[in-house]
């Protein structure tokens, strides 16, 4: 299954303050269904963007072999990072701040999010938490 | 830690050279699949006799009870090396109805689900359904609370349990306890079981007599089995230190798809085999996914844990049957 399961964008600025929540990840038959959302924050804005029509500047980090590859990425403010599990076994993308928290990612399923403020983003597999990752956010 | 490695590798190579078990090797760290072998806990001392089907009938008596381990079911995961875990599940419920004795509970070591899906409980649910045991316990893994914090997991197998899930019960004079070590795990660490549950634990125990056998059963292994892959629990150390003044403690754990054992004085460790597909040995592979065999070999790497507590020596008698193939020669090679 090759089809875009997850696409979920929200400006880090807002989520600070705002409860990122993913509403529902439903499979139905077999196709996850993405939807993003954001409480709280007032006029906080959650854009929910396919990857099929990217923004800026953009950056993947694989999952394989229950490991983030690569495990330390350094990008630009602005830039979109997609995580996409490439292993038979689910992993989630945490961040060890609690600024963004995936569900779980089956086989070729994606996260995304987009990082505005420049700073250090680690981050965990919350099921692997042996697996960690950093994304370093230049200006 | 290229050392652990090879201490691994070299057991199994040992064990394989002998063409049975060790038993040096085997109080050491041992690791086997599918033998039928039965280790009896007598005073901390474990004895192996051969295992026989109809032996382990005659010997219960009043008083005696068993019940069976079964782990890492996966219900929703559908590639190589098994495409349909729910299948082998019911081979798995197959062996246990067969039992020369009907099991007074089963034990579910965790990862019931492969996404913590409301169908894949479903399905799980549909299938113990046909399992002759008048209760199952559970405790969850990592895979099962994906979602809403396992609120779903509480509502499903946890009422009346405490924290995450964990609880204790007793059975004809042994007393059990289901801990939960994959909740609120931290980045870089290992399985957690929490200061809430620790001290919950002590209490739980304080008070018992240290004639008591306890059972403790949790996903995650207690003891530490290959950190590099996450297979041990940060905290197990204090949790054990609860268990000192007894003098049978039996651990039972699920995670890693294969069997392991290691006697530690009055402290036995196990793990049980998945009914779903089977893991690499430690450092075997690159990682911890799923070990890909061939079709015909997938039903000699999954398997039961039968447990048999007879109440004359105060001894637990672990059997692990794979739900395909004999278990007698093994154990006949053992017992020589």
């Amino acid at each position: 299954m090759k089809s875009i399961k997850i696409s979920k964008v929200v400006d880090l600025r807002w989520s600070a303050m705002a409860l990122v929540t993913v509403v529902s990840l439903m499979a139905l038959g077999g196709t996850l269904v993405s939807s993003a959302s954001q409480s709280g924050g007032g006029s906080g804005t959650a854009h929910a963007a396919s990857a099929g029509a990217p923004t800026g500047p953009e950056m993947e980090v694989k999952i394989d072999n229950f490991v983030f590859s690569p495990g330390v990425v350094t990008v630009k403010a602005g830039t979109q990072v997609t995580w996409i599990n490439k292993d038979d076994i689910p992993h989630t993308v945490d961040s060890t701040e609690g600024k963004f928290k995936s569900a779980a990612l089956d086989t070729d399923d994606k996260f995304q999010f987009k990082f505005i403020e420049p700073g250090e983003y680690p981050f965990y597999c919350r099921m692997h938490p042996k697996m960690t990752g950093k994304i370093i956010v230049q200006p | 830690m290229a050392d652990k490695k090879r201490d691994f590798i070299d057991q199994k190579l040992q064990d394989l050279n002998n063409d049975g078990v060790d038993r040096r090797g085997f109080l050491k760290c041992m690791a086997w699949a599918g033998t039928g072998l039965v280790w009896t806990m007598s005073g901390g001392i474990p004895v192996s006799h051969a295992f026989d089907k109809g032996g382990s009938k005659s010997a219960m008596k009043g008083g005696d009870f068993s019940f069976v381990q079964i782990s890492d079911s996966h219900i929703g995961f559908n590639k190589p090396a098994n495409p349909d875990v729910t299948a082998t599940l019911q081979t798995a419920i197959d062996r246990i109805n067969a039992l020369p004795h009907r099991p007074d509970f089963l034990i579910h070591t965790g990862d019931l689900s492969q996404l913590s899906k409301p169908s894949e409980f479903d399905t799980l649910d549909q299938a113990l359904k046909g399992a002759a045991a008048k209760q199952i316990y559970f405790v969850p893994g990592e895979h099962d609370m994906l979602t809403d914090n396992g609120e779903q997991y509480l509502q499903r197998y946890g009422k009346g349990t405490k924290g995450a899930g964990w609880y204790s019960f007793d059975q004809k004079g042994v007393h059990f306890v289901g801990l939960v070590n994959v909740v609120n795990l931290k980045a870089g660490g290992l399985g957690s079981l929490g200061h809430e549950q620790l001290e919950w634990l002590e209490d739980d125990l304080k008070g018992r007599s240290a004639s008591t056998p306890i059972v403790l059963f949790a996903h995650i292994p207690l003891w530490t089995i290959y950190p590099d892959w996450g297979w041990g629990t940060d905290d197990s150390e204090q949790a054990l230190s609860y268990v000192k003044k007894f003098g049978s403690v039996t651990v039972l754990n699920g995670h890693i798809h294969q069997v392991m054992q290691k006697i530690e004085g009055k402290l036995s460790f196990h793990t049980a085999m998945s009914t779903a597909f089977p893991q690499p040995a430690p450092g075997t592979a690159p990682s911890a996914g799923p070990m890909k065999v061939p079709a015909d070999q997938l039903q000699k790497v999954l398997g039961i844990t039968d447990v048999n507590y007879l109440v004359s020596g105060k001894s637990l008698a672990i059997v692990d049957s794979p739900l395909e193939g004999s278990t007698s020669s093994a154990s006949e090679k053992s017992a020589g």
